[in-house]
């Protein structure tokens, strides 16, 4: 099976770090993510600017764009897409593509701060249900 | 991370929202700040042992509360207080006081907290190490560390700021909607100010007084978490980011102020400028640009640029057009004038500041600009008694070193062709 292991904690703290506290828990992290990829086992990894970053599309008919995080709590995080987007009107556009094809709910549209490509093999999406 | 550095982390953020319930509760700064001392007191030996609340805000604010009421019954009664066993109940009665904090109630408290850090009979300076000391919670040795002044002359500024507070009138019912803007301006300018306080340091001053624009940038994403569709915020924010982007250029080895075009770019922070970026993308949908926004805008022109040679100075220009209607100033003329010689050439920009001498005698960086552009046209007699006017006028040893060195390329450059002649 494929795992995702989603990231939380306080971005407020995290945020306020200072480039060396910041560097430390990427070194500490980098061991980690090594071992993982040296094993083929890493997949995409990344790490997103702060939910003041963030644009959320609600998908209704149509679709309403908000300033700032998704913040309901009747709906949960059921998948994410990865898209190069020259920006956030590029991004916004295909949201609302997406949407098209899949109405109700939001799409957050949060900008990356790093981006791992990863090392899972070709084959690796044979080890998810089809 | 450890404990200790958790929980002091988790008392600095949640310090604005709960000084500012406290402050509503007992509507006097003081005791606001008392308490919630209290409640820090409380929390550095509650939580270690029964691990961290689910919102320290709510946590805090409580026990601030309730500690601040058992000191005035002490008072008034002479009883002892009673024992810390008693405040345990604090768990139970956290939930519904949290569900009360919701986001439209505490970022109220929060703006008014800032607020009465920048009313309008402070002068600046105060304005600036009262909002780092009661909104920030640096402690007055940090502040006058940043301020280059001794500890009790930070004590006694921040003292008066207070008691000038103490006397003013201080709304505390909810805002409307004007009012509430208003109160957002002013608040945004005192957060530029906490940051200029840092940028402007010249390099000898810089490790004392950067901390203020990490710690700037921290209040521009705390006020548009508040305020999530305010554009200006965001401008400001990203304004912030831009700028403190460039902290690792903008000196050289031996202090010496390092200007834009000689700046070694790979040394800017590229989070830091996709973050600002990100921002002004958000606040442009807005389509209503205010002078922070335009600002950033500017800002990020020179941050898209990876050589000197491709910025837009162009645009630039007519963003510094957009900023003369905004806030018209001659300073934002003189700005102007520097795209303009970018962009057209230095003749042009030469003729836009000769109206500016007036209003701009005193200013260092219009004879710094007006001999650069003399320079640039050969006239350098000229050149060099406007930056002799500049180094007369420079505000910072910096300043004063880099017209120097100008100068110096000018002698050098004369000297030559006399030579060739």
């Amino acid at each position: 099976m494929l795992y995702a292991l989603l990231c939380y904690n306080s971005e407020e703290t995290v945020f306020s770090w200072t480039k060396e506290e910041d560097d430390l828990v990427m070194t500490r992290l980098g061991v980690v993510h090594d071992r993982l990829a040296q094993a083929g086992r890493l997949g995409p990894s990344l790490r997103l600017m702060p939910t003041t970053a963030a644009t959320t599309l609600r998908k209704s008919d149509p679709p309403l764009v908000i300033d700032g995080p998704f913040a309901e709590t009747k709906e949960q995080l059921l998948g994410f897409y990865v898209i190069d987007c020259a920006d956030l009107e590029d991004a916004l556009e295909v949201a609302r593509d997406l949407g098209r094809a899949n109405p109700g709910g939001a799409y957050e549209i949060r900008p990356l701060r790093l981006f791992v490509p990863g090392t899972l093999p070709a084959d690796a999406a044979s080890r998810v249900p089809a | 991370m450890s404990e200790v550095a958790w929980i002091s982390a988790a008392l600095t953020s949640a310090r604005p929202q709960a000084i500012g319930a406290l402050l509503r509760y007992f509507r006097d700064l003081d005791t606001a700040e008392e308490a919630y001392q209290e409640a820090c007191l409380r929390a550095l030996k509650s939580w270690p042992q029964k691990g961290p609340p689910r919102d320290p805000a709510a946590w805090l604010i409580l026990v601030g509360r309730n500690a601040a009421l058992d000191g005035v019954r002490k008072r008034s009664r002479q009883t002892e207080l009673p024992p810390e066993e008693t405040i345990s109940d604090v768990e139970d009665v956290e939930t519904p006081l949290a569900e009360r904090l919701d986001g439209a109630h505490y970022r109220h408290d929060i703006l008014r907290l800032m607020f009465i850090c920048c009313h309008p009979d402070l002068p600046q300076t105060q304005q600036v190490a009262l909002a780092l000391r009661i909104v920030s919670g640096l402690s007055v040795r940090q502040i006058a560390k940043a301020f280059l002044v001794g500890e009790a002359a930070m004590e006694q500024r921040i003292t008066r700021a207070k008691a000038r507070i103490a006397k003013a009138e201080v709304a505390f019912e909810t805002p409307g909607p004007v009012e509430r803007a208003e109160r957002l301006a002013a608040v945004a300018a005192m957060v530029y100010l906490v940051f200029n306080e840092g940028y402007s340091a010249g390099f000898a001053e810089t490790e004392a007084r950067s901390p203020l624009c990490t710690e700037a940038i921290r209040l521009g994403r705390l006020l548009q978490r508040l305020f999530q569709t305010e554009p200006e915020i965001m401008g400001l924010t990203a304004l912030m980011l831009l700028q403190h982007s460039r902290a690792a250029a903008r000196f050289d080895d031996q202090g010496e102020a390092v200007l834009l075009d000689d700046q070694d770019r790979s040394l800017w922070d590229a989070g830091m400028i996709a973050e600002g970026l990100a921002l002004i993308d958000k606040a442009m949908r807005h389509r209503r640009p205010g002078p922070y926004l335009v600002q950033a805008a500017i800002a990020a022109l020179h941050a898209r640029a990876a050589r000197p040679q491709d910025t837009d100075w162009a645009q630039i220009e007519a963003l510094y057009g957009t900023l003369e209607i905004l806030t018209p100033s001659p300073v934002v003329t003189l700005n102007r004038a520097v795209a303009v010689s970018k962009a057209r050439g230095p003749g042009a920009a030469l003729a836009m500041i000769a109206p500016l001498e007036g209003p701009l005698g005193s200013y260092f960086y219009y004879f710094g600009a007006r001999g650069a552009f003399l320079l640039q046209l050969g006239r350098d007699a000229e050149a060099r008694e406007a930056f002799d006017r500049a180094i007369a006028l420079a505000n910072t040893a910096a300043e004063a070193s880099h017209i120097r060195n100008q100068l110096d390329r000018l002698m050098k450059d004369g000297s030559g062709a006399q030579a060739a002649g």
